[in-house]
């Protein structure tokens, strides 16, 4: 039965990319419909379980962090096109299993968004959930942010083994205050630590372990809370953490310095911006529940090129196009302070509201554009469906965009044109724009910078 | 503050997660664009309204923290109630909007008070109405995008604001949207509603000048950026 659901998806698989259509939710549809119990079987064989990695910002990169982590140790399967929802899973499952259903993987490292997290717990409830944070995001989808946090909460209540979460953000906290399992000081504990148990599915236990990444309260305020961004005062946790960021200098890599366990790493991170040094912390406490050591997890976190459009650059006539993905205000705050690293020449910031992105532009007006003007000699574009928008926004900033473009590729041709070689342009886009954008920086490229081999 | 407005953010801390901030930065730079002078008062739990304010803004936040503001609110009550009876503009988005009705019955039936500045009761209800909505009213089309799940009936005190032409509005059955009393007005559009409707930020800026019994002329200002996004926003699908 398996392998007709296998052969049926796979052949989805080829047929659209015949057509040259992006695979990354019609074959899992297909199975899930026509098979609704593959996906349980399947990962039940997986001999170290299911890591799922969920929250509102960065999860396609940390998902990419954690099994490039665990690929030292096991074979990994993980979704890693972006295909977030429980269909992308399965379309995951396809692809690594041979047309005669053999597959390798140990373990699978899934990211989940929030709603199709509880919703993959029902199919199957995971070994391992990593929660990176709830922010603001989405509201047109999920009303509010407590709604969010709720949703996370049941995922992590339906988690058997070992849960680990940001203790710098309330919500999630919160969550643990639920959880029955205990708090684990060193990343590990009995039931889950891996080999020789049963992954925590004996149904025994007494709720999912906790484990806490965080950042030093030094940088604490570098990663603030919606709350915090009105003023707000600060809230410090000293919840104990089994990862800790400790320093993050902002250049051409991202410099940080991490401990993991008892141990302090000097890290240069290939994927730009301060947040992806937070969560390679968040990476590396979720990698200690599988026992590894902490220069294990160190390489791994040195090998993992940026994820599809975060933080990942193009060469196109020696100038250098980094692409940020952006898609709410606390992820947006943080992409922008790349700038200061970056010196960019040009920046365009690509809006569009498709169902994706969001339909409303009200977050635009909670993003502290001051990064923006202080860089006056980058040439300013706005592009996507809400060009005028973004433009708009800036204007009530005191900040003049020099081109208002709505077509995405006249709006990056334009500006790689008219910096000089070697100059750099960042390129802030939502996440559909940055599918139609990542196609124009492939075809314009003359050839891969040095760390943008990533994804696709 | 003789030759300019104050004007007075209510909650800026909890009712913040909707963008409505916007709406407090459009109208201090259309007044400092202009040579006139502002001066901007965020007024939180605890603290006293100042009595020189001649624009309130408040914006929609979190259903926990209404609950958590609602307290404090309805402590300003008689304040608020004096300032709207004396002619002070107030421009109040979803959550605020709820408050300065008389009350909020919820889905469990708890009933939580407003201060009945305007004349609306609001319901909690099971749906949350989420979407681009377009309003007509006299001082043009506003654009915004709504997100509630509270269901608010005008009494025969409040007029509405305007029209919704697509979206819910109100209650999502008589096409109503907003209410509206002397310069007070409330409303459930997000956006923030004033970024892209500049007739309208420039009459609550009008009306708070007319209060004073000033003669300001407001120098028409260059508003291509915001009629091409409103062209934009207009043509979106909900």
């Amino acid at each position: 039965m398996d392998l007709l659901a296998i052969w049926l998806g796979k052949l989805t698989l080829v047929a659209l990319r015949v057509v040259g259509r992006r695979a990354t939710a019609l074959p899992g549809l297909v199975v899930e419909k026509a098979f609704p119990g593959f996906l349980t079987r399947r990962l039940t064989r997986l001999a170290q379980g299911v890591v799922v990695v969920s929250g509102t910002n960065g999860k396609t990169t940390t998902t990419k962090m954690v099994a490039t982590i665990l690929g030292q140790r096991y074979r990994v399967l993980t979704n890693d096109t972006g295909g977030n929802f429980v269909r992308g899973t399965i379309t995951a499952v396809l692809e690594d299993c041979s047309w005669r259903g053999r597959s390798t993987a140990d373990v699978a490292v899934f990211e989940l968004d929030e709603a199709h997290a509880v919703r993959f717990c029902q199919v199957y409830p995971p070994q391992r959930l990593l929660l990176l944070n709830v922010l603001r995001d989405q509201l047109d989808r999920f009303g509010e942010i407590d709604t969010t946090a709720h949703i996370l909460s049941k995922v992590a209540r339906a988690t058997t083994g070992h849960v680990v979460l940001n203790r710098d953000d309330p919500r999630l906290v919160q969550i643990a205050e639920r959880l029955s399992g205990g708090v684990s000081l060193d990343g590990s504990d009995g039931g889950v630590s891996g080999e020789g148990s049963d992954g925590g599915l004996s149904g025994a236990s007494p709720g999912p372990v906790v484990s806490y990444f965080g950042v030093a309260h030094e940088l604490r305020a570098q990663f603030p809370t919606d709350e915090e961004l009105y003023g707000g005062a600060v809230g410090y946790s000293d919840l104990p953490t089994t990862a800790e960021l400790l320093s993050v200098h902002l250049a051409l890599t991202t410099e940080m310095k991490l401990r993991i366990a008892q141990t302090v790493e000097d890290i240069s991170l290939r994927a730009e911006g301060a947040h992806n040094a937070q969560n390679a912390a968040a990476a590396a406490a979720l990698a200690l529940t599988f026992g590894l050591d902490a220069d294990t997890i160190a390489g791994g976190l040195r090998s993992v090129e940026p994820a599809f459009g975060r933080g990942q650059s193009f060469d196109v006539s020696g100038r250098r196009i980094v692409l940020q993905l952006v898609k709410n205000p606390a992820g947006f705050r943080l992409s922008l302070r790349t700038i200061d690293g970056l010196s960019p020449a040009a920046i365009v910031i690509a809006i569009n509201d498709d169902y994706a992105d969001g339909r409303d532009m009200s977050w635009l007006w909670d993003v502290d554009f001051a990064p923006v003007s202080r860089d006056e000699a980058a040439w300013l574009v706005t592009s996507g469906t809400r060009a005028a928008d973004m433009a708009l926004r800036l204007h009530y900033d005191g900040i003049a965009a020099n081109l208002v473009e709505r077509d995405l590729a006249a709006a990056v041709t334009h500006a790689s044109l008219h910096v000089k070689a070697g100059d750099t342009v960042v390129v802030f886009s939502t996440y559909t724009a940055m599918w139609e954008l990542h196609q124009v920086l492939e075809k314009l490229s003359t050839r891969p910078a040095p760390n943008s081999r990533a994804a696709t | 503050m003789t030759d300019g407005l104050v004007l007075v953010h209510l909650y800026p801390r909890e009712m913040n997660i909707y963008g409505d901030t916007g709406n407090v930065l459009v109208l201090r730079r259309r007044l400092e664009w202009r040579g006139l002078a502002v001066t901007v008062v965020p007024v939180s739990i605890g603290d006293d309204l100042p009595t020189d304010a001649d624009i309130l803004l408040g914006g929609g936040g979190q259903d926990a923290a209404q609950g958590d503001i609602g307290h404090d609110f309805v402590g300003k009550g008689a304040t608020l109630r004096a300032m709207a009876d004396d002619g002070v503009v107030m421009l109040a988005i979803c959550g605020s909007y709820q408050l300065l009705g008389h009350e909020f019955l919820t889905k469990d039936g708890d009933h939580i008070a407003g201060v009945g500045v305007l004349d609306v009761v609001t319901r909690g209800s099971d749906t949350r109405l989420i979407g681009n909505n377009r309003v007509d009213t006299e001082w043009g089309r506003l654009l915004g995008f709504e997100n509630h799940s509270g269901l608010t009936e005008l009494g025969g005190a409040a007029s509405p604001l305007g029209r919704t032409a697509i979206g819910c509005g109100n209650n999502g059955s008589d096409q109503t949207e907003g209410a509206q009393r002397h310069n007070v007005f409330g409303t459930y559009l997000h956006g923030p509603v004033l970024a892209k409707s500049p007739g309208f930020a420039d009459e609550l800026i009008h009306r708070a000048f007319a209060r004073k019994a000033k003669t300001v002329d407001l120098e028409p200002l260059d508003d291509t950026l915001a009629l091409a996004a409103a062209e934009v926003a207009a043509g979106r699908p909900r």
